[in-house]
């Protein structure tokens, strides 16, 4: 789950992460009302999750209420890269001296946490790298052990921050990765991470991504989840407790395991069609999850036809066969159905389907999963 | 021969009392694994249909000789009990939960490398490994594993899925090729036991021949087995990678398949993989497909 802006400085806050004073706002009202209670000049910041804000005019200066009425009117409702800004943060506007960059990841390869550190912020880290690889300290940090003050004060050392801001930087760096590792996310990154002429070192953004198999653990997450941004088959999905993830093609798709589902879009943009979803039921493949699953495809109105793809291990063909046919009980569908059911007892599923005297033009079965792919394309470009 | 266990692996069930552990752990033992025991603290003394019960791992293994364990416990759990088995000296244990943060994930694995280093960890979310024929731990139906011939050639899989795995079993099933282990990786971000760790298996097993390599889309660990199958791998192979036209950023099912930043994406692993001389199928069944034709070749 990726955080917005403000809801990071909120996590990062958690942890004793200075952040600059600030409010949400949803209207240019209460941006103002915002900024009237920070001190000017003050910050518009978009809230959205995707970079480049700034280049496309989603962050501005204000010194007045004035100012913060224009800047917030433009930017509420504004398009960037595709998200619309429904939300701005306004806070007090930083003096800076010097931007650095902080972020922790796991490092699947190395299977530890890996900080990296540059002296040069505020710019994408992407493009640091490829210029400069060594402008960046990057240091394995293990799990097991943990950051300790003195080799966070070290990597500051290591990254060339000046040595006035080495013990504010170090400092900051041990609560990050406390906010890292105990508050569970995938990603903590702070970029810039500001020097101001006071000496103080400072979070001036925040980018954070929480792992969802943490939530459990994480009462505090209700209020993020809050503003996860679904379209509305995906949200459909989620109330129906289904992996599903929403795309844009036309062949609806439903299968049992991430790696056949994932299989299953592949096949089908082979044979030259499109996805409209990945959707994955799991292992036992009963009525009730099969019913909930074609609700969810039959709710996009781009689905031209159906490819239902399952494999039986465990999951026996003739339980799958009489799942569907029930949900096709419940589910009027808008499109057709091609079904590869495969694996344990399958031949028994395939004469339920045969038996239950469903019509040809709204169930066709085919036994492999190139040629249901290639009969489901066919139906989706009639 | 096979990897990691064979007839010989007396295994017992972590959480055999529970839904999960009881279903899977009474299949396995079914298949003719030797089940030997179960562990759920406070149940110690009764049976589950004739296995016996342990309040802790250490009893399981004094009792009974246990060498395996199978983890079935819940995400919350399941972190404390790999530990378990591995201070209690159980040199396999294979771990099916799905869920465990990946901040426990990486402390578990670390804490195993640091203190157990004669623990190997399978998975989490992984769907288990299987000798057909020898013994099966997890969740894998047996009945669609061809055993293995005397002569051959068989084939061992290595896979991060569960389902794709069930795919290629089946698949050499219905062409008539035997498989000497299949192991699931599993499809987190911090696997105990990594694609590498199987090939180096593979290669050393007598009874196996080829390998088939299943992977999918987020991290490097495809990238990584391709430098090592040019360097150490002498016995032909053929992969397969799922997820080639996932969208970034959105992670697709499993928790450790996400495309981020450009990285670890589908196109990669197979470039990778073709470059290391693994024959790749742009799908489950070409992959069949052609590790068939690599089987009629070894004659």
């Amino acid at each position: 789950m990726d955080l917005f802006e403000y809801q990071g400085k909120q996590y990062f806050a958690r942890f004793d992460i200075p952040v600059s004073a600030g409010g949400v706002a949803d209207t240019v009202d209460q941006a103002v009302k915002v900024a009237d209670s920070s001190q000017y000049p003050v910050v518009v910041k978009a809230q959205v999750q995707v970079g480049g804000r700034g280049k496309a005019g989603g962050i501005k200066l204000a010194n007045n209420a004035d100012e913060v009425r224009t800047h917030a009117g433009n930017i509420l409702g504004m398009d960037i890269k595709g998200h619309v800004v429904k939300r701005v943060w306004v806070e007090h506007a930083s003096d800076i001296d010097e931007e650095y960059y902080a972020s922790f990841t796991l490092d699947r390869a190395a299977k530890k946490h890996l900080l990296m550190l540059s002296a040069q912020g505020g710019v994408d880290i992407e493009e640091v790298a490829a210029k400069d690889s060594d402008a960046i300290v990057k240091l394995h940090v293990n799990p097991v052990e943990g950051l300790s003050a003195a080799v966070a004060k070290k990597a500051a050392i290591d990254a060339k921050i000046p040595a006035k801001a080495q013990d504010g930087v170090a400092d900051i760096l041990v609560k990050l990765y406390r906010c890292f590792t105990e508050g569970d996310c995938d990603l903590a990154e702070i970029n810039p991470l500001i020097l101001k002429p006071t000496g103080e070192v400072h979070a001036l953004d925040a980018k954070v991504s929480l792992d969802a198999n943490a939530d459990f653990r994480h009462p505090e997450w209700d209020e993020f989840k809050a503003t996860v941004e679904l379209d509305d088959r995906e949200k459909l999905a989620r109330d129906k407790g289904l992996q599903y993830i929403g795309l844009d093609g036309f062949v609806g798709i439903i299968a049992n395991g991430a790696g056949l589902a994932m299989s299953t879009l592949d096949v089908v943009n082979q044979v030259g069609g499109t996805a409209a979803n990945f959707l994955d039921i799991g292992g036992g493949a009963n009525a009730d999850v099969m019913a909930s699953a074609l609700e969810v495809i039959n709710f996009d109105t781009n689905v031209k036809s159906i490819f239902i793809n399952i494999f039986g291990g465990i999951t026996r063909g003739e339980e799958v066969a009489k799942g569907i046919v029930e949900a096709l009980g419940r589910v009027d569908l808008r499109a057709p159905i091609v079904i590869r059911l495969d694996g344990t007892n399958a031949e028994e599923g395939r004469e339920i389907l045969r038996n239950a005297g469903i019509p040809e033009s709204k169930l066709v079965s085919k036994p492999t999963m190139l040629e249901a792919a290639k009969a489901a394309v066919e139906i989706a470009k009639k | 021969m096979a990897i990691f266990v064979n007839e010989n692996t007396k295994v017992i069930v972590q959480g055999l009392t529970g839904g999960q552990g009881k279903y899977h752990g009474l299949r396995n033992k079914a298949y003719g694994t030797q089940v030997v025991g179960g562990v759920t603290p406070g149940k110690g003394g009764t049976d589950v249909e004739g296995i016996p019960v342990f309040n802790s791992v250490a009893e399981a293994v004094a009792a009974t000789g246990a060498t395996a364990s199978f983890v079935a416990v819940p995400p919350k759990a399941a972190p404390a009990a790999i530990l378990e088995a591995a201070q209690a000296g159980i040199g396999f244990v294979v771990c099916i939960t799905e869920g465990i943060p990946a901040q426990d994930e990486a402390r578990t694995f670390n804490t195993l490398k640091r203190d157990f280093t004669k623990t190997r960890l399978l998975g989490p979310n992984c769907p288990g490994i299987i000798s057909p024929g020898k013994c099966n731990i997890g969740i894998t139906a047996g009945e669609i594993a061809q055993p293995p011939t005397a002569k051959g050639p068989n084939v061992g899989i290595v896979s991060r899925s569960g389902t794709l795995t069930y795919q290629a079993l089946y698949e050499l099933k219905q062409l008539g090729i035997g498989v000497s282990t299949c192991v699931g990786i599993g499809g987190d971000p911090v696997p105990g036991t990594s694609f590498i760790d199987c090939l180096a298996e593979f290669e050393k097993d007598p009874e196996t021949h080829a390998i088939i390599m299943i992977g999918e889309i987020g991290g490097s660990a495809e990238e990584e087995a391709a430098d090592f199958i040019k360097a150490n791998v002498s016995k032909p192979m053929s992969a397969y990678i799922a997820g080639v036209t996932a969208p970034a950023g959105k992670k697709m099912g499993h928790a450790g398949a996400i495309v981020s930043g450009g990285k670890g994406t589908a196109q990669g692993k197979m470039d990778a993989l073709r470059d290391a001389g693994v024959k790749v199928g742009l799908n489950p069944t070409e992959a069949g497909l052609l590790m068939a034709d690599i089987v009629k070749g070894l004659g």
